[in-house]
């Protein structure tokens, strides 16, 4: 099994790249929003409950130069989500064997 | 050992071609489609995936007449002369959506979803657009 | 490691250029070799040099190709895609070149990774 790093840069109020990922993602891959995925991050979204149940067995990131840019610098983000910048986005490409886009 | 056998054999990689958007509104099914054909002619493992709205690309008796559009649908068929044998459509996207295996174009393998996460899983190279 | 990069939009509309900009930059950075960027749908107009973005905006033509150049990165746009666009050699900004579809998949053979940016 190849360990995946997903990629969802939609908002989950727009498209359902998120749901979607959320469905089909293995056990054991990791989620990076990035661009308008980052508001799948914020705590107080309704799309929080449906990330904060696959916790358990996906990691999630979200890339902070995408946060600050869209101002949620001061929205909390979901507990557990670990930001990261563009050379932490380099780092967890090299770290899994494959990357996904769901565009 | 002949010769052309010192290099060992060639790495064969696992592509993945994951189709999400519906056809004509946007051009990303044609495009996807295209690269999916000149993918064939690699010798690599191909396998293609229809999710969500992908799942319409797949919808039979199309007919783009009075749209003006190029009706690719054809071109689908053709996948097969091209030895493109793995193609995935999810069944919760085709539930979702009202249809069935008998509404597409071409004979497919409906999956799913927890199947097809684990197909997804063992793939080398995913190219999505 | 050796990473290749797929851009399916073009400079304006959509964030995907400018992400994938940051992430070969900091690819670089970080010592892996971005070997070759694939412009591919409407992400064959980061190749067109008559795009002339207002002064005080980033220039994404201009960015890539500096940083092709500066890197070795080869900034292939697909021929097919390009065609139906208008984008010719008679308007590619230097670094760039036009070439087959093969290009992508031989860059998903060839590279450890390849990071797809898109809609």
């Amino acid at each position: 099994m190849s360990k995946m790093l997903h990629l969802i840069n939609k908002s989950p109020f727009d498209r359902n790249n998120l749901d979607s990922c959320l469905r089909l993602a293995a056990a054991g891959s990791s989620v990076l929003l990035i661009e308008d995925g980052v508001y799948g991050a914020m705590s107080k979204a309704s799309s929080a409950g449906a990330v904060s149940k696959r916790m358990e067995d996906l990691t999630f990131y979200v890339l902070g130069p995408d946060v600050s840019a869209r101002g949620l610098d001061d929205t909390p983000l979901i507990d557990g989500i670990n930001v990261v910048d563009y050379g932490g986005f380099v780092d967890l490409v090299a770290e899994h064997d494959v990357a996904q886009s769901w565009l | 050992m002949e010769p052309w056998e010192e290099e060992g054999p060639e790495v064969v990689k696992r592509f993945m071609y994951v189709n999400r958007k519906a056809p004509y509104g946007t051009i990303y099914a044609l495009e996807c489609l295209e690269v999916v054909l000149i993918a064939a002619a690699f010798d690599q493992d191909v396998s293609v995936v229809f999710v969500d709205d992908g799942v319409c690309q797949l919808k039979k008796n199309q007919d783009t007449a009075a749209i003006g559009m190029k009706n690719f649908s054809n071109t689908y068929r053709a996948l097969d002369d091209y030895d493109v044998e793995k193609i995935y459509v999810e069944k919760e996207s085709l539930e979702e959506r009202g249809l069935s295996a008998e509404d597409l174009i071409i004979p497919v393998e409906v999956v799913a979803a927890g199947n097809l996460r684990e197909i997804m899983a063992q793939q080398d190279v995913v190219i999505s657009s | 490691m050796k990473i290749g990069i797929l851009v399916n939009e073009g400079p304006f509309t959509h964030q995907a250029s400018d992400s994938a900009y940051r992430f070969a930059e900091a690819a670089i950075v970080r010592g892996h070799e971005v070997s070759r960027v694939f412009f591919y749908n409407d992400g064959v107009f980061n190749a067109n040099k008559l795009s002339e973005p207002q002064t005080d905006d980033r220039n994404l033509v201009q960015l890539w190709s500096e940083l092709g150049k500066a890197n070795g990165i080869d900034l292939v746009v697909c021929i097919a895609a390009a065609l139906r666009r208008g984008i010719k050699e008679e308007v590619l900004k230097d670094g760039f070149r036009i070439s087959g579809l093969g290009q992508l998949v031989e860059a998903g053979i060839e590279n450890d990774r390849l990071v797809v940016f898109g809609d």
